[in-house]
């Protein structure tokens, strides 16, 4: 067996036992890449060289005795986090070919674990998407049926995960991005409490919401790369400064006792009933595991893809505006430096990108702020109030991470409306900053992951972690995806 | 004719002194070559993020202390979005709603007036962009080829002082400018240079009749000193009243001043003004200054200008030299306060260094804090001057030596031979030789012709090389004459 | 609720110079977006206070000390057109 297919706990185990070395597994991995990526495109950029260099360092260490959760394990980091010296481009024109001459947070982090970095992953344009569609350059394959998506906007990092092309894996998390590509690729997806992983050097595109998460295959794994990542910062002002949950705390000691609240608003119009099925029956193995279950209301839910909606295009019109052709990325020349600008904005952004910076100018223009962006700002109170009000009858919420499973490519591309609605149980945790999880739970009739949320309190997510290795636990790890043959 | 009614408000904006930038650890220096004072968060590259500087926020508190102002409590910082070339991430990091300093007010005093209260509406935090240069054939904006960009100045700190149209005339705009250019260069958080661009103003001027609604308001940038302030000021109130009385529209811009020609000209058109798009900077949290922090403000200050023009008054300083001493950097003060310590002649000392050491200064382009100037070698050239030692002449000329950096005044004063002649019995001798051959004038002096007193004191001055005391000497013409 | 876009007006505030014949289309997208996001104009938020910031985190500072800048070189390679000392762009001509 390929050890491209070893969960991190796995492999970590084989490493420091050296039954395995990093060398062996980073060429395992590497080759796993090289057979699936001419269909499934998971990648932007493999660092073949860099790769192979971190996991010699890696086995000096675990020959010293010396490794660390990570040593020596294959890891991929969604495109929009910098990386020194390695081309990132937020799968975007405007910063093709962009070399940054420094590293984030996370990619420090990375090299401190001595994780092995196989390269940067696929993404929609700017983490605008839920499909990957958005990318400038090429859509990637769900790895379970290749011509459907793989969810977004980390679709990249999800697929490089589910199909062994890495063990783990860094995506970005502004109102789903990392729970539907997990939830429709059959991973874990995790998305922290705001604040707990630094945001330095991720390419931002709603700074309010944005946090980085990890995928990974297993629940335990979740919780190695979360912590390897979480930590405060001095460089990120939002960085959280207090005490730190034990992420893996509770991890095993079941569900009996716990409260678990399902949300009335949710499971409506358009969720599949796949999706409800595998939900109930997940909701009923926790009841039959000893938690109580409790219906709660989220009232604001209702209005929350709206307020994404309007806070999201608002921050990004700002944060996106540094794209001008000026100091680094894609020029088109022009004859005064505005027309230089112009085109180069034009040329270099993507319809998604530019169809969200208009609407966000638009949403904070004067005249129109108070009715669209001060009314969003104040549903998000609301949407924390009541988030408030259901954690005092329960300890989590569950709900399905997303109403589909995967859908077709090119299905939702005329209708940017309809992709943004596949959002709607994502979006509420972005809102108030709480951590979220989604965690496979079995397939639908089609043979396509459904995955699972586990929504909490923020800071809390050591119960979150308890209940998502309960529902790994009772549902069964979902299996890897049969490996396609490269398509010609 | 009715009077017109002038209202003019003003915005400074203050550069902080800061070791580094507002929100990045990149060093604040103007004398850095280009692009070396800069890194991913000043630069706007993608992923940077900013994080605000403490100090800056202090000192911005003590500015609002300085100007009477409240400290808000709960502030944050605002994204004002705007393309410029200059400003590397499109939009700049200021506040909106709930400045650190609100409702504030400073008492100025124009020369001839009435002492005014002008009231500041707010003072801000934000980050000041970088520098173009234009490349062209004629130099000129206008034909410039192409922008040269240097980012060494983005992120640097830079506090908005903005007042209410509580200001009347020209001069008031001017004296306005210069109290806070002093009271900043009192608090020690600036250079305040406007030659640098450390201090820069704005004008908003419109005119009206009393009852009616305020006019116009036009928007006067590139004012590069006081004078020009104020003449900018007055000039556009002029130019408005005449464009009104001949039957012209004032319309809303902003307008060049052009210090060369005495004159303004329009920048562009307001109307349909840029929209801003201020919202919350997303990647900073909410700043509370509490009633600590402001208490270690205040406990911060040092003395304001005010203060110090009374104690100076009170040392014997006249009004003038005082308020000048005041308004000069802080190197001056010090000197003073040394020289009057160590037993110097107030008045004396601050005459030589309102004048003299100003003149030098301005005329050798060097910073008094660059030369070897003391209090004390001050203190030891007055008393050389009250000993009689030294005559007001050649104590300005030792003064100047000693700035050179040629040695201490006692040094100076015997190296150049400057010292008064100290033995009576010399300057006897060449007095009585002047008696001796101008029998005549001295007859004429016996008899109480006055007139003939600056002759021989003239002449002695002469025979000396200035070196005699002229006291002395008309201390023995008189001997001589009642003898 | 029916919203009407001055597209261009927008597009020249975002300095987004695109296409005529695209421009139209982005204003159509915009005004059904918006209209399903007016829907938050219908929560009753009457005495909410707004929320920018997810954590009830304050005072996040920096202490003043200078940390090293990039190398030049560095930054300039990054540039699209520089010189050995300077980011270079076309002259500014419009006033806007």
């Amino acid at each position: 067996m390929s050890a491209a297919n070893l969960s991190i706990s796995e492999a970590s185990q084989a490493l420091a036992s050296g039954d395995l070395s990093a060398k062996e597994l980073t060429e395992d991995v590497l080759q796993r890449a090289s057979m699936t990526e001419g269909q499934l495109h998971s990648y932007m950029l493999i660092d073949h060289d860099g790769a192979r260099a971190a996991a010699k360092e890696a086995d000096l260490k675990l020959a010293a005795g010396s490794g660390g959760s990570l040593t020596g394990i294959p890891i991929a980091l969604k495109d929009n986090m910098v990386t020194e010296g390695i081309e990132t481009t937020c799968s975007s024109k405007i910063l093709e070919g962009w070399i940054p001459p420094y590293d984030g947070s996370l990619s420090q982090s990375m090299k401190a674990a001595d994780a092995v970095i196989v390269g940067k992953t696929n993404m929609d344009e700017f983490a605008m998407g839920s499909s990957t569609e958005n990318s400038a350059f090429g859509t990637s394959r769900n790895p379970w049926d290749p011509t459907r998506v793989p969810g977004g906007s980390s679709g990249g990092s999800a697929v490089a995960v589910a199909i062994g092309s890495a063990l783990g894996s860094y995506g970005s998390d502004t109102g789903g991005s990392i729970r539907q590509p997990a939830s429709l690729c059959g991973i874990v997806g995790m998305k922290p409490t705001y604040g707990l992983v630094s945001r330095f050097g991720l390419i931002a595109f709603a700074s309010s919401l944005d946090q980085i998460g990890p995928f990974s295959r297993t629940v335990e794994d979740s919780v190695a790369l979360l912590a390897a990542a979480a930590g405060p910062d001095k460089m990120d002002a939002t960085s959280y400064h207090g005490a730190y949950p034990n992420f893996g705390g509770s991890l095993g000691k079941g569900v009996a006792g716990l409260r678990i609240g399902v949300v009335k608003e949710f499971g409506g119009e358009g969720q599949e009933d796949g999706v409800t099925s595998r939900f109930q029956a997940t909701v009923a193995a926790l009841e039959g595991a000893g938690a109580a279950v409790v219906e709660v209301s989220l009232p604001a839910a209702k209005y929350a893809v709206s307020t994404y909606y309007l806070i999201a295009p608002a921050e990004c019109s700002a944060n996106l505006a540094r794209f001008d052709g000026v100091r680094y990325g894609l020029r088109v020349e022009g004859e005064t430096v505005e027309a230089m600008m112009r085109r180069t904005r034009a040329e270099g952004f993507g319809p998604e990108v530019t169809r969200r910076i208009l609407l966000g100018t638009y949403a904070l223009s004067a005249g129109y702020y108070d009715a669209f962006y001060g009314q969003a700002q104040r549903l998000r109170t609301l949407m924390i109030q009541d988030f408030a009000t259901a954690y005092a009858s329960c300890d989590v919420l569950v709900s399905p991470t997303s109403p589909t499973t995967a859908f077709k490519i090119g299905e939702r591309t005329q209708d940017p409306l309809a992709m943004y609605l596949s959002d709607i149980y994502t979006i509420p945790s972005n809102l108030a900053g709480h951590p979220a999880i989604s965690v496979p739970v079995g397939n639908d009739e089609l043979g396509l992951p459904v995955g699972f949320q586990i929504m909490a309190p923020a800071l809390a997510e050591e119960v979150m972690y308890q209940v998502a290795d309960a529902v790994e636990t009772l549902m069964g790890r979902s299996p890897m995806p049969k490996l396609q043959e490269v398509a010609s | 004719m009715t009077e017109w009614q002038t209202v003019v408000g003003i915005e400074i904006h203050v550069e902080l002194a800061t070791k580094s930038k507002m929100f990045c650890g990149c060093a604040v220096n103007f004398d850095s070559p280009p692009n070396t004072n800069v890194c991913m968060v000043c630069l706007g590259m993608p992923g940077a993020l900013p994080v605000p500087n403490e100090t800056a926020l202090e000192w911005i508190t003590q500015i609002g202390l300085a100007l009477n102002c409240s400290i808000t409590e709960d502030t944050q910082f605002a994204r004002k979005n705007y393309f410029y070339a200059d400003q590397p991430k499109n939009y700049q990091i200021t506040q909106a709603e709930g400045p650190v300093c609100v409702d504030g007010f400073l008492d100025i005093q124009v020369e001839g007036e009435e002492s005014h209260r002008v009231i500041i509406e707010r003072a801000h935090m934000e980050e000041d962009t970088g520098k173009s240069t234009h490349v062209g054939s004629t130099g000129r904006i206008h034909s410039a080829e192409e922008t040269l960009m240097d980012f060494n100045r983005a992120g640097t700190p830079l506090v908005e002082i903005v007042t209410t149209p509580s200001i009347k005339t020209g001069p008031q705009a001017r004296a306005y400018a210069q109290k806070i250019r002093e009271l900043v260069m009192a608090l020690g958080v600036s250079d305040v240079k406007l030659e640098e661009g450390s201090m820069r103003f704005d004008s908003n001027i419109s005119v009206n009749k009393p009852g009616e609604p305020l006019g116009t308001k036009v928007e006067v940038k590139n004012m590069n000193s006081f004078r020009s302030l104020e003449r900018a000021t007055d000039f556009e109130i002029a130019r408005q009243i005449a464009a009104i009385e001949a039957g012209e529209r004032i319309v809303q811009e902003t307008r060049h001043w052009d210090e060369e020609k005495q004159t303004s000209k329009s920048m562009r058109s307001k109307e349909g003004s840029s929209d801003y798009r201020y919202f919350i900077e997303p990647d900073m949290v909410p700043m509370v200054l509490g009633a600590e922090w402001v208490a270690k403000a205040q406990a911060a200050l040092p003395e304001l200008p005010d203060a110090q023009q009374a104690r100076y008054e009170a040392l014997g300083l006249d009004q003038q030299a005082a308020s000048v001493i005041v308004g000069l950097e802080s190197a001056y003060s010090s000197i003073l306060e040394g020289a009057i310590d160590a037993g110097a002649d107030a008045r004396l000392v601050s005459n030589w260094l309102t004048q003299d050491v100003t003149a030098w200064a301005r005329s050798e382009e060097r910073a008094l804090d660059s030369t070897p100037l003391t209090g004390s070698a001050l203190a030891e050239l007055s008393a050389m001057v009250s000993d009689g030692k030294l005559s007001a002449t050649a104590a300005k000329k030792t003064l100047a030596a000693v700035l050179e950096g040629e040695g201490s005044p006692e040094e100076v004063a015997v190296a150049m031979d400057l010292l008064q002649m100290s033995d009576l019995g010399a300057i006897e001798a060449v007095v009585d030789k002047l008696i001796a051959d101008n029998p005549d004038d001295f007859e004429r002096l016996v008899g109480g012709d006055g007139r003939v007193n600056g002759f021989f004191v003239g002449q002695a001055m002469r025979a000396t090389g200035g070196k005699a005391d002229p006291k002395i000497v008309n201390q023995i013409l008189r001997d001589r004459a009642d003898q | 609720m029916a919203i009407e876009i001055d597209i261009a007006h927008v597009a020249r505030l975002a300095r987004l110079g695109i296409p005529e014949e695209e421009l139209a289309g982005y204003g159509e997208q915009l005004e059904v977006i918006l209209e399903h996001a007016a829907a938050v104009q219908g929560a009753d938020t009457e005495g909410v206070e707004p929320t920018a910031h997810p954590l009830g985190i304050v005072n996040a500072f920096r202490v003043d000390e200078v940390r090293p800048s990039l190398d030049r070189a560095s930054v300039l390679a990054q540039g699209p057109d520089t010189t050995d000392e300077y980011f270079r762009v076309p002259p500014a001509l419009e006033t806007e």
